[in-house]
């Protein structure tokens, strides 16, 4: 048992070297607080691993199923002003406690979903991408309109803390990032036994009406995919009112949307592993500019321009291409610098 | 009230008019969303403050007017061929790339010329009185300006032989090649003339306005929307959306007491119900490759 499990080890996660560096970077991931606990630090990782959900999520709406959404922050806004609200309590019903408002939150997300996924129904590539933009637009606004409930531009604060220290935070965070990461991953492997939904997300993707011929009901997955998205960004819009004991309108910003679409294709698009990667290169890299402050958005759109005119897969994909090599005839991983498959010895040239 | 409401939705339709229509010029025919297009139109507004205010240049206002119409234009057509023309087959890119580019100009602006709220000189300062109405001369200005430009534009798209090139390219790009057409030149030509459209916009409204660096997220919006309602691509569409949402925003306006908060919120409204029910929007062609 223990050698077989050894075994398997050894083939599918050393042998490879993507997932060889994944596994690198969960050690170090939960290591991280051992070499400092700077509160600084461990703050824009908190706030990483948030972005992290955040992005992967866009990917798992927009990037599997081809639904462009433009407007993915509306979960993360609807979330984040669902916990407030709720835990907040005192003029609208009682005070309710963390475990709580989070998961309800993120459901609100998956109303909010469900609801955007309407017009997404009908509709298609810019004329889609239009629509969803609109959504946290409008609610921006009604928030704007209505500020004895919202707050209005200062929103809502005096919340509960996730946990009492940052480590714990951090600890929490890691662990929400890497089940919520698992899940979606796991939902849209295409290779899968178990689930149907990658391969159909992907065959959604490329060609709708053939999908539908074939007897897969789109819409049911169209909507599953907002659904799931949806919540998982609401769980991360929900982390995030909590740990900055705020909901202000800038979480249904049109930049919020933005940035998990360039987070995300910055990585690679269509990868799960590319968002994470996304996310973890540029959000510690736009935090750490803000020390030149003016030139930080400058940076960081000349950044974007250079990845997206010289490496349009996305960085992530561009570096797997590099150190991976399928194997022409038995479509085994095998690492870019043997001359012959580790499994059936075929030329890899 | 009528009368103002009357008044305010022609000169707000005007100018978002402008900047639909060069926007769905170059959806036509390249089948991109161009999303700097209001980066050209800020370009063009904080061009006139430069050039017209005796704080920087201090020249007279018509040299102004066309210095800043060439150089934004200029900007336009180096955007085009340094960053769209060569990812123009993938649209999510080009989508991604032209938002960067107006992020980017927005923050060099902000370096220039600091996040403080500027104004522009009016060019003919005074106003007329119609029918108990104060009208600026300015908003008078650019109603008649937007209108003498669109027939311009119009002319050149019915008219001409390189109107008739256009519409060619935005029907069938390929066929259209197989014609003769040299598609690359139009696409380019269609990006300058965007371009130049925006620019307009943006000098008309200048003085009118508040100028900051971010002042291109507004009409953003607006002009996504009015695209939308009026169909992508449709050249009649964009100018008609464009008066119906100004109408709805100025109604929203005047009518509700909260109203400057929800006016963007309300033309969205408007695009989102008209595509539930008519998913091409007012007068969008749908092409046989693209239904779903």
């Amino acid at each position: 048992m223990l050698s077989r499990l050894f075994r398997d080890f050894q083939g599918d996660i050393v042998a490879i070297p993507g997932r060889l560096i994944a596994l690198i970077f969960f050690v170090l991931l939960f290591l991280f607080p051992a070499f400092t606990q700077q509160p600084y630090i461990l703050r824009m990782l908190i706030f990483t691993n948030m972005f992290v959900i955040f992005a992967v999520s866009w990917d798992f709406i927009s990037g599997y199923t081809g639904q462009m959404n433009f407007g993915h922050a509306l979960f993360f806004g609807v979330a984040a002003y669902v916990t407030a609200m709720l835990n907040r309590g005192a003029p609208l019903g009682p005070h309710w406690p963390i475990w709580a408002t989070i998961p309800i939150g993120a459901l609100a997300a998956v109303v909010a979903g469900v609801i955007m996924c309407l017009p997404a129904l009908r509709l298609r590539g810019p004329y889609l991408a239009l629509v969803t933009l609109a959504f946290p637009l409008i609610l921006t606004g009604i928030i704007f309109a209505n500020t004895q409930f919202t707050g209005g531009e200062l929103g809502i604060s005096g919340i509960d803390r996730i946990s009492d220290s940052r480590v714990a935070d951090y600890y929490i965070s890691v662990v929400v990032m890497l089940v919520s990461v698992f899940i979606m991953w796991k939902l849209t492997d295409a290779q899968s036994g178990l689930v149907r939904t990658g391969i159909i997300m992907h065959a959604i993707r490329e060609d709708e009406i053939a999908a539908r011929a074939s007897g897969i009901n789109t819409i049911r997955y169209k909507l599953f995919a907002f659904a799931v998205g949806g919540f998982f960004a609401g769980v991360a819009g929900g982390m995030y009112a909590h740990f900055l004991r705020i909901a202000g309108p800038s979480t249904l910003d049109l930049t919020l949307s933005f940035q998990a679409i360039i987070w995300t294709v910055f990585g690679g698009i269509v990868s799960i592993y590319g968002a994470v990667v996304g996310v973890y290169i540029l959000y510690p890299l736009t935090e750490s500019l803000r020390v030149i402050s003016e030139y930080r958005m400058l940076i960081f759109a000349v950044i974007v321009i250079l990845i997206l005119l010289f490496m349009p897969e996305g960085i992530a994909v561009w570096i797997r291409d590099k150190i991976e090599r399928q194997c022409p005839r038995c479509k085994l991983t095998n690492v870019s610098w043997r001359h012959t498959c580790r499994a059936c010895s075929a030329d890899l040239y | 009230m009528i009368e103002g409401i009357i008044v305010q939705t022609l000169v707000r339709g005007s100018v978002y008019a402008l900047l639909a229509l060069g926007f769905a010029l170059i959806f036509g025919v390249a089948r991109v969303l161009q999303l700097s297009h209001t980066a050209f139109y800020m370009l063009a507004a904080y061009g006139i403050f430069y050039f017209a205010d005796t704080q920087f240049l201090g020249l007279n206002p018509v040299l102004s007017i066309v210095l800043s119409i060439v150089i934004t234009t200029g900007i336009g057509l180096a955007v085009y061929k340094l960053f769209i023309d060569r990812v123009r087959e993938h649209h999510v890119t080009v989508m991604l790339i032209t938002l960067a580019v107006a992020m980017a100009f927005s923050e060099i602006m902000l370096i220039i010329f600091s996040g403080q709220y500027r104004s522009a000189p009016a060019f003919l300062p005074g106003y007329w009185e119609i029918l108990g109405v104060k009208v600026a001369f300015q908003n008078i200005l650019i109603f008649l300006g937007a209108g003498i430009v669109l027939v311009i534009v119009w002319l050149l798209l019915e008219k001409t032989r390189l109107g008739i090139a256009i519409r060619a390219t935005a029907q069938d790009t390929e066929i259209a090649n197989l014609m003769g057409i040299n598609v690359s030149t139009i696409l380019f030509t269609v990006m300058g003339i965007a371009a130049a459209l925006a620019a307009i916009a943006g000098v008309l409204v200048a003085p009118t306005l508040i100028l900051s660096p971010s002042m291109l997220w507004p009409p953003f919006v607006m002009v996504m929307a009015i695209i939308t309602l009026g169909g992508l691509g449709s050249v009649k569409g964009s100018v008609i959306g464009a008066f119906i949402l100004a109408l709805v925003e100025v109604l929203v306006v005047y009518l509700l007491p909260t109203g400057a908060f929800l006016k963007g919120a309300f033309a969205l409204l408007v695009m989102v119900i008209v595509l539930i029910f008519r998913p091409e929007g007012l007068f969008g062609i749908v092409f046989e490759e693209e239904r779903l």
